[in-house]
């Protein structure tokens, strides 16, 4: 999953700098994603696992980091498979 | 009992009522000259309005958001040079006091605010940048306990007149643009170059003039928490609401002159309604729905505070962007009701009907803080937030 959220974040993230060189937990605001980009990057995530990021998720902290996106990921795949 | 605390004694509606008093006497002297608002300053101060939001153990009296609104909405029906240079202070403060809590300088700067009545402007805009506030070409540069910073300011509204200036920039040298940090500059610690004159349709008395602002202080002057997260939690939505009140004051004074004029035409032809009624009456009922606009976003963001997950929520945002949008735009066809019920006596300078100020001072409305830029934001977060269809929620 987390290659995934990678190869979508270089996509859509328009980040200033190669995806590869963002560590897992380094926030993704700091490292320049804006919140254009981080919707883009979302509608992204909807599309790839055809799923649709609940309101309580859509906040700044559900997309601060990869993992952060990975966690907020895994509830939404876990919820919708209950 | 000191004269100060005797002052406090007092409610805050009533210590803004006598500030805007003074502050309506020179709201047209302050608007032909495009000067400082020194006197409404200096009556808000004497009334010591500039602390008010600011924790009492500092020297505050611990006023909400939605009060702050209140004497902003005051001041704005009398002078709205006055009131917006008010309400852009009240958004440093609120910054300050709620995102450096435990930074003994920032708290002992607090205190000093709170006892001398400091006036605090702020420093986002940039040359090349232009009004985004979360991007900064700017790096605050580090050396030892010293931090160094040049900014090319486009504009610092009241920068010449302020005791300190609150200024965003890069963390560091090597940072990306949005990865920013607020810091905290007092008058003798800064020059300021001015590089443009503020000569404006309206808002002629905010001084937003640009300057080359070159700065040296100690580095613990810097605010602890990144302004990423003072932007998206306090500033955005206390600007958009503080803004929203005082828009609110100048279209309700726009109103009551209407109103005014009606009268006396009623007065003059007894048993005859005044051609200007049936507009004053759609006027009352726009002026309302501002109020409600920004009533309701105060009430949200005073439900929100101090939850971070509910500041940071799309929703939030979206909420807060709509009052900007909404009051900003409304207020302009509220005024020019007016203008249309008081025709040429609306029209004129100097009389008791005159609306030319109050729909200049309008007219920034939309701009500051572009609505197209707002709309463009909130656009984009409304491709995946869900719209709340409830009505009390």
């Amino acid at each position: 999953m987390k290659q995934t959220i990678r190869t979508l974040l270089g996509n859509h993230g328009n980040l200033p700098i190669a995806i590869e060189d963002v560590a897992d937990g380094a926030d993704l605001y700091d490292t320049g994603l804006s919140s254009f980009a981080s919707v883009q990057v979302m509608l992204a995530l909807e599309e790839e696992f055809d799923i649709e990021f609940p309101e309580h998720l859509l906040n700044r902290k559900s997309f601060s980091s990869i993992e952060a996106i990975e966690a907020a990921l895994s509830e939404i795949l876990k919820e919708q498979a209950a | 009992m000191t004269a100060a605390s005797k002052i406090t004694a007092m409610g805050l509606s009533d210590r803004a009522k006598r500030a805007a008093k003074v502050a309506a006497e020179f709201a047209d002297q302050v608007d032909i000259e495009g000067r400082f608002p020194a006197e409404g300053m200096e009556a808000l101060k004497a009334e010591r309005l500039m602390g008010i939001m600011i924790r009492p153990e500092l020297g505050g009296e611990d006023a909400n958001l939605t009060e702050v609104a209140d004497v902003c909405a005051i001041l704005g029906q009398s002078c709205a040079a006055t009131a917006m240079t008010y309400a852009m202070h009240q958004i440093q403060i609120a910054s300050l006091s709620d995102y450096a809590v435990g930074s003994a300088w920032h708290e002992a700067f607090l205190t000093r605010i709170c006892d001398e009545q400091l006036l605090i402007a702020s420093a986002t805009s940039e040359a090349g940048i232009g009004g985004n506030l979360r991007n900064s070409l700017c790096a605050i540069e580090i050396e030892g306990d010293t931090a160094r910073l040049t900014k090319d300011a486009t504009v610092i509204s009241y920068g010449a007149n302020a005791d300190a200036i609150m200024v965003t920039s890069r963390r560091h040298p090597d940072a990306a643009h949005s990865d920013q940090v607020a810091t905290v500059f007092l008058k003798d610690q800064y020059t300021l170059d001015q590089t443009s004159v503020w000569d404006t349709l309206g808002m002629r008395g905010t001084c937003s003039d640009g300057y080359i602002f070159k700065a040296e202080a100690p580095k613990e002057q810097i605010l602890p928490r990144p302004f990423a997260e003072i932007a998206a939690q306090s500033m955005l939505a206390v600007s958009h609401l503080l803004w929203g009140a005082l828009w609110y004051g100048i279209a309700a004074d726009a109103v009551a002159r209407g109103q005014s004029f009606v009268k006396a035409a009623a007065r003059k032809s007894p048993g005859q309604v005044p051609p200007g009624a049936l507009r004053l009456a759609e006027a009352s009922s726009l002026l309302q729905q501002v109020k409600a606009n920004v009533v309701a976003g105060l009430k949200q963001f005073q439900t929100c505070k101090g939850d971070s997950d509910a500041l940071n929520a799309m929703s939030f945002a979206v909420a807060m962007n709509n009052v900007k949008v909404g009051t900003s735009q409304t207020i302009l066809t509220i005024i020019n009701h007016c203008m249309l019920i008081c025709g040429i006596a609306g029209y004129n300078n100097g009389t008791p009907y005159s609306l030319g100020r109050h729909l200049r001072d309008a007219h920034s409305a939309q701009l500051m803080i572009s609505n197209d830029r707002i709309l463009g934001n909130t656009s984009t977060m409304l491709l995946v937030n869900k719209q709340d269809t409830s009505l009390l929620g």
